[in-house]
């Protein structure tokens, strides 16, 4: 059991990196990476987010839309009933509702923690990495406790990307690259040259 | 004003004073209206498309059962001739080997490798079982090959009848992790016990190997080397060895693939547990045996 | 009504200048975050694309259909559900009539619900003009997208497996042939590589745009 949920973990943060090995969230992973403080703030909310959102939408999937998930009502009106086309769309309200609830709940009790994530949390609510996240553990039916694993992973998978991201735009400010390639393209190659040395983790079996 | 033909002057004109969309009851009525407006079109597409989505899946299933038996081919055949291909193929329950309290391979296990009768075949989904507590269980390490750790304790496997009803080939499931991906297949073997049951063909249509290198594995080229292999030995245990590329002479070798190692062992060991005592083994016994109690 | 005495935008710019002039993937950084990903066969771009082009479109012109309708407090949220009722729309059909690639896109087709292109234009664009103009507005902005994709795709399949469309152009050394497929192609690094290299082309090509973002 233990073993599964190691196994579980490293492959979301390593082999399966959200951001490196399925693109996911790129738009802000590409647009917050220029210093590494807001790229770690970035980070930080998206962990969080992710962490609440996955096990959340995990059992409204298994208690709610999945095949037959109705049955433990015990209406036999309901009995074998299938609303997985509702996915998308719970999916996504609950992401939005989590994301204005922590925002709230923070301002009131936290407002340090508000004042240092909160620029950053409307962001999140159209990362593709927390749709993805949702997504994955649909598509690999995750138990609750296995979707809170992988929510968490997955969230600092891609927070440790974008970190090591930001720090290397950072230094390459002082690199001379060619005109065109400057910015945006040589963002790009670095993201690919990541991107291959994350894929030396490939097949390790914890 | 000229006429604006950009736009109809219904929809873009800005509400009168029947809805301010920036009141609480405004608010409330746009809400209530959009929801319902959505479910409409979500459900209504859900329910005219839902016969069509659940027909794809059945005949992508009994796609991948006609292609590893050899049945169909994929460049000749289109989905049409599925159905009427699958006619003479029957579906089966099979329980595989039972485990005692402590996690071991049971002995004399009468029930192992014959049909189930408990479960209903039309509902029965072994995919869900392998993940099911009640319906799977965990497999010891030292006879886990396959590094799945749970498989379900019934298996649907697929018999092939020829014209006389007698059964030609069989195709059983099989999976088992490779590099990246736990590999999903099926592999048919002719019910031909004195000839050790050789290979008819073997499908993997769900992997998510390396594109390109591990991925080969549903290659045709590749797959094209399996027919006529002899897995199993005189004792009926099996033998499978995929070599290094190349370098596949005897009866029971297939060549691996190159620049994918693992992916070629995860076959190889896939293969050889679920033909094994811990998978189909006690099945392919009995068939030998002529003690099958299918007909 | 005074937002009418605004020159309207002309409609063959709307339509045509996101594909190459202001390109929403190369200049805006918008929407590649689930692209790359469907970009190592050419017709799994396709579809991509279509989708993302049919999605674009009727959700800008639903948006801007009811645009003096849509309480600003909840805005974002009723964009949000036109959008994702369309994604499941197209998700549903996909499944229906091209089950063999819906399954290999898998999560993809979800994702298009948080592609940023989607939303940007919906909140950008349909909010401020006419249906029909946010139409092609929307069928521009997927065209850009589009090009972006199938570029990629087109590349990735030709140079990772010698095919187009699957049919055999390039014969591999291992089948006989002369090519020896480059493998890095089919990997997720070679996707960020070309459309690096597509940028600096761009960039090279309309000089204005260095330095833009």
């Amino acid at each position: 059991m233990l073993e599964h949920h190691l196994s579980l973990f490293f492959t979301a943060i390593f082999e399966e990196n959200l951001a490196l090995a399925f693109f996911l969230g790129m738009c802000t992973f590409l647009a917050v990476s220029k210093d590494v403080n807001t790229a770690m703030g970035l980070g930080v909310a998206v962990i969080v987010i992710q962490t609440i959102t996955v096990p959340v939408n995990c059992v409204i999937y298994q208690y709610l839309l999945k095949e037959n998930a109705l049955n433990w009502t015990g209406i036999s009106a309901l009995q074998g009933t299938d609303l997985q086309f509702l996915g998308l769309i719970s999916y996504i309200g609950t992401i939005a509702a989590m994301v204005q609830i922590l925002e709230m709940a923070l301002d009131r009790f936290f407002p340090p923690l508000y004042h240092a994530l909160g620029i950053f949390l409307p962001l999140i609510t159209v990362n593709c990495a927390i749709l993805g996240g949702t997504l994955f553990m649909v598509e690999r039916d995750y138990t609750p406790l296995e979707a809170l694993n992988f929510g968490f992973s997955g969230g600092l998978g891609w927070a440790m990307a974008i970190a090591a991201l930001a720090g290397i735009r950072e230094k390459l400010k002082y690199s001379d690259v060619p005109d065109g390639l400057k910015g945006l393209g040589i963002t790009f190659i670095t993201v690919g040259l990541m991107a291959m040395a994350f894929m030396a983790f490939a097949g390790i079996d914890i | 004003m000229p006429a604006d033909n950009d736009t109809s002057p219904m929809a873009d004109a800005p509400p009168g004073n029947w809805l301010k969309p920036n009141t609480v009851s405004g608010t409330l009525i746009v809400a209530t209206a959009l929801c319902i407006v959505c479910s409409l079109l979500v459900s209504g597409a859900a329910v005219l498309l839902r016969p069509r989505i659940e027909a794809n899946k059945l005949l992508k299933k009994q796609r991948n059962v006609l292609i590893a038996a050899g049945l169909f081919d994929p460049k000749k055949n289109t989905d049409r001739d599925i159905p009427g291909l699958f006619e003479n193929v029957e579906p089966v329950l099979i329980n595989l080997p039972a485990h005692t309290a402590s996690g071991e391979l049971m002995e004399d296990d009468d029930e192992a490798g014959r049909a189930n009768q408990d479960l209903d075949i039309h509902t029965y989904d072994p995919r869900k079982a392998a993940k099911d507590p009640k319906e799977s269980v965990p497999i010891p390490a030292d006879l886990d090959q396959a590094g799945i750790r749970r498989r379900e304790r019934v298996a649907v496997a697929y018999l092939v009848k020829g014209e006389d009803g007698s059964i030609g080939r069989i195709v059983l499931p099989v999976y088992g992790k490779g590099l990246w991906s736990t590999l999903y297949g099926f592999l048919a073997l002719d019910a031909d016990p004195s000839s050790g049951f050789p290979v008819a063909g073997i499908t993997f249509y769900e992997q998510k190997e390396t594109p390109g290198l591990g991925g080969e594995v549903e290659n045709p080229k590749w797959k094209a080397q399996w027919p006529g292999k002899t897995l199993l030995n005189d004792a009926g245990a099996p033998v499978l060895d995929v070599t290094k590329p190349g370098q596949a002479q005897a009866e029971n070798q297939v060549d691996g693939l190159s620049g994918a190692t693992i992916t070629s062992n995860g076959v190889e060991n896939l293969v050889n547990y679920w033909l094994g005592k811990d998978g189909f083994g006690p099945f392919l016994t009995l068939l030998k045996n002529g003690k099958l109690d299918f007909q | 009504m005074t937002d009418r005495i605004m020159a309207e935008p002309d409609k063959k710019d709307v339509l045509f200048d996101p594909v190459y002039k202001d390109n929403p993937i190369a200049l805006q950084v918008l929407g590649i975050c689930s692209a790359l990903a469907v970009t190592t066969r050419l017709d799994k771009a396709i579809v991509m694309s279509v989708a993302v082009i049919l999605v674009v479109a009727f959700s800008n012109a639903a948006v801007s259909a009811i645009r003096h309708f849509i309480p600003t407090s909840i805005r974002i949220i009723v964009q949000m559900t036109i959008i994702s009722s369309l994604v499941i729309v197209v998700d549903l059909f996909l499944q229906a009539f091209l089950p063999r690639i819906a399954d290999e896109l898998s999560v993809f087709v979800g994702l298009i619900i948080t592609n940023c292109i989607v939303m940007g234009r919906a909140e950008g664009f349909a909010m401020k003009n006419g249906p029909l103009l946010s139409f092609l507005d929307g069928i521009g902005n997927g065209l850009g997208y589009a090009a972006i994709l199938l570029i990629v795709g087109f590349s990735r399949e030709l140079l990772g497996s010698g095919t187009v469309l699957g049919f055999t152009i390039l014969p591999l050394a291992s089948e006989g042939g002369w090519y020896v497929r480059n493998g890095l192609m089919l990997t997720p690094p070679s996707a960020f590589f070309l459309i690096g290299i597509l940028i600096w082309a761009l960039r090279t090509w309309k000089p204005e745009q260095v330095g833009k973002s």
